[in-house]
């Protein structure tokens, strides 16, 4: 293990969950260990986010910190395209949008991913 | 110390959840030995129009048509051990649910059970002679309008506390916050005061964690190789216990499946949540900035943290109305060149639509290559490329404004079968009564929420 940055989805050490209101949606980014948290702060940003939104129509986007909880709440205006009320899109609530927030690229140190890895594994056994 | 804790468990999230949730849940409940309460949140934003319009139909109806097939495998256990049952059920009409729960205890032999309803929440009548505010950022509603379907304003807990107070075995409610199921028992059995922001805080919180039933407990989570859950199919639905100063432990019932741990209950903390530091319920305005999650044994998780702000001077109201016909086609493709056959009969059918209906919204997918997560433009799926074999769905969507309309544009489907590309299968058309919703503000004493105990109906 090394520390050379690699290039991974975010979803390689994080994970997330999708609520909605109206026309707006949130996105919860959780880092599986502790030492993702600062990658995920510098590299996570509000731009890159409104990038990967770009073709939903995305309006406002406000990300919120949560450093004692670990956690990032990400609020994106827009994104439901009508939301409940109006959508044309088979998911009118954007339930399935936390993996497309999870498929934006991080570069890490490998150790970053391999901790993630590892954190999923001794989660599993009990 | 067990016997300090109040345990709350949690039986339904939503109308037309899993009914056989809630016996597990109750067995643990009564295993534990503690002080209990169980509720159900059955009120999505849209169900309550869909209960005004069963109302219409049937007087007698407009509650939880499954209330029975909830309540049956509970109830007479809940009654027996004192475990207070609480639920939204009541959706438009909660004198009618408590009028079936009283038919429901007498087929099945339970003697003198006592059923409140808390009503107040429905404003349809009186809200155009309210002070009404614009909620948020959502312009401000036409409360005058004819076309409302429902209005209700978010009640909170104090109400269902006090109809605790009158010795209810179960407390029927439309529409009020979700945490407030959780809450009011909280209130009622630690006595904690309405003001006291940080208790509070941690029974919103508390009934902000169960409201979504598994979501808590590993459901809405599950991803293979990365989020692996036991046993789904038996999925245990989540328990909080409260100590009195609100230190909150979430678990599951013992030899259920699914999974409570960090990961799950850090997901459920920020479901729905926008400003962390400011959620707004009528009890408390609730700040989640010093929340920790802590795993303290197996599928059991220790949050801390909750603080609690004053609540706001407002109400907020949800109001649904009928809002035009969403119409949906689907038709399949298969094999070798599936993808191509498919983009070429979504565009026909676009094509089609657009020119018969001018200016109509309309939207194409293939479901297969990528839809949930794409514009309504198609900006990701354009990008794709096509690959040899596939088996692929197209579908047609359109935002009418009548009926006929609707069912018109999505016969543009059903007519690819000998008009479309070859191979086309599987036609399915829908047509559906948009119910849309809006929000506004209303003053707190707009609104005098009741409480009282229903007698069964003589026969």
């Amino acid at each position: 293990m090394s520390d050379a940055l690699v290039e991974v989805p975010l979803r390689e050490i994080a994970h997330g969950r999708t609520g909605d209101k109206g026309d707006r949606s949130n996105v919860s980014v959780i880092p599986y260990a502790p030492d993702a948290y600062a990658y995920i702060d510098e590299q996570v940003t509000v731009d890159q986010m409104r990038d990967a939104f770009a073709h939903r129509g995305v309006g406002r986007v406000s990300r919120y910190d949560l450093p004692l909880l670990g956690a990032f709440n990400f609020v994106l205006d827009d994104v439901l395209q009508g939301g409940v009320n109006g959508s044309l899109n088979l998911d009118g609530h954007g339930k399935s949008l936390s993996f497309l927030a999870l498929s934006v690229t991080v570069k890490v140190p490998e150790t970053v991913v391999e901790n993630a890895r590892q954190a999923r594994e001794s989660d599993r056994g009990e | 110390m067990a016997e300090t804790n109040f345990h709350i468990g949690n039986a339904a999230g939503f109308a037309t959840d899993r009914v056989d949730a809630g016996a597990p849940v109750v067995k643990a409940l009564i295993d534990s030995g503690a002080p209990a309460a169980l509720f159900y949140e059955t009120l999505a934003e849209r169900t309550l129009a869909y209960a005004q319009r069963n109302r219409l139909r049937n007087p007698d109806k407009g509650y939880n048509p499954d209330l029975d097939r909830f309540l049956a495998p509970v109830l007479a256990d809940c009654v027996a051990h004192k475990i207070p049952i609480l639920g939204n059920f009541g959706a438009a009409n909660p004198v009618g649910a408590a009028k079936a729960i009283h038919r429901l205890a007498k087929e099945l032999g339970i003697d003198g059970i006592k059923v409140a309803v808390v009503e107040g929440d429905d404003v349809r009548e009186g809200l155009p002679s309210m002070q009404v505010q614009a909620w948020e950022e959502e312009p401000l509603f036409d409360v005058g309008r004819n076309d409302i379907v429902a209005a209700n304003a978010y009640l909170g807990a104090r109400p269902i506390a006090d109809a605790l107070a009158l010795g209810a075995d179960v407390v029927v409610t439309g529409r009020v916050t979700d945490s407030a199921l959780a809450l009011a028992p909280l209130l009622h059995h630690f006595g904690w005061d309405d003001a006291d922001w940080d208790r509070v805080a941690a029974g919103v919180l508390t009934g902000h964690l169960l409201e979504c039933g598994a979501q808590a407990t590993g459901g809405y989570f599950a991803d293979p190789g990365y989020k692996d859950v036991p046993n789904m199919a038996d999925i245990g639905y989540p328990i909080a216990e409260v100590t009195s100063d609100g230190e909150i432990t979430i678990t599951k019932p013992a030899g259920t499946g699914g999974r409570v741990d960090e990961r799950t209950v850090k997901e459920q903390i920020l479901y729905e949540i926008h400003d962390p530091a400011n959620y707004l319920t009528p009890d408390v305005t609730l700040d989640l900035m010093a929340v920790t999650a802590k795993k303290v044994g197996p599928d059991r998780v220790k949050i801390t943290g909750a603080r609690g702000h004053p609540a706001p001077e407002t109400l907020k109201v949800t109001i649904c109305f009928a809002g035009g016909w969403l119409g949906e086609g689907e038709i399949s493709y298969a094999g070798p060149g599936a993808s191509a056959r498919a983009r070429l009969a979504a565009d026909t059918a676009k094509q089609r639509v657009e020119r018969e209906f001018p200016g109509l919204p309309v939207r194409t997918d293939v479901l297969g290559l990528v839809s949930v997560l794409d514009g309504d433009s198609g900006g990701l799926a354009g990008a794709l490329p096509e690959t040899e074999w596939q088996d692929v769905r197209v579908r047609l969507a359109v935002n009418a404004e009548d009926e006929e309309t609707a069912s018109r544009a999505v016969r543009e489907v059903e007519t690819l079968y000998c008009a479309g590309p070859a191979g086309g299968a599987g036609v399915r058309l829908g047509v559906t009564l948009r119910i849309k919703t809006a929000s506004c503000l209303i003053p707190r004493e707009s609104i005098q929420p009741t409480f009282r105990l229903v007698e069964a109906d003589n026969e």
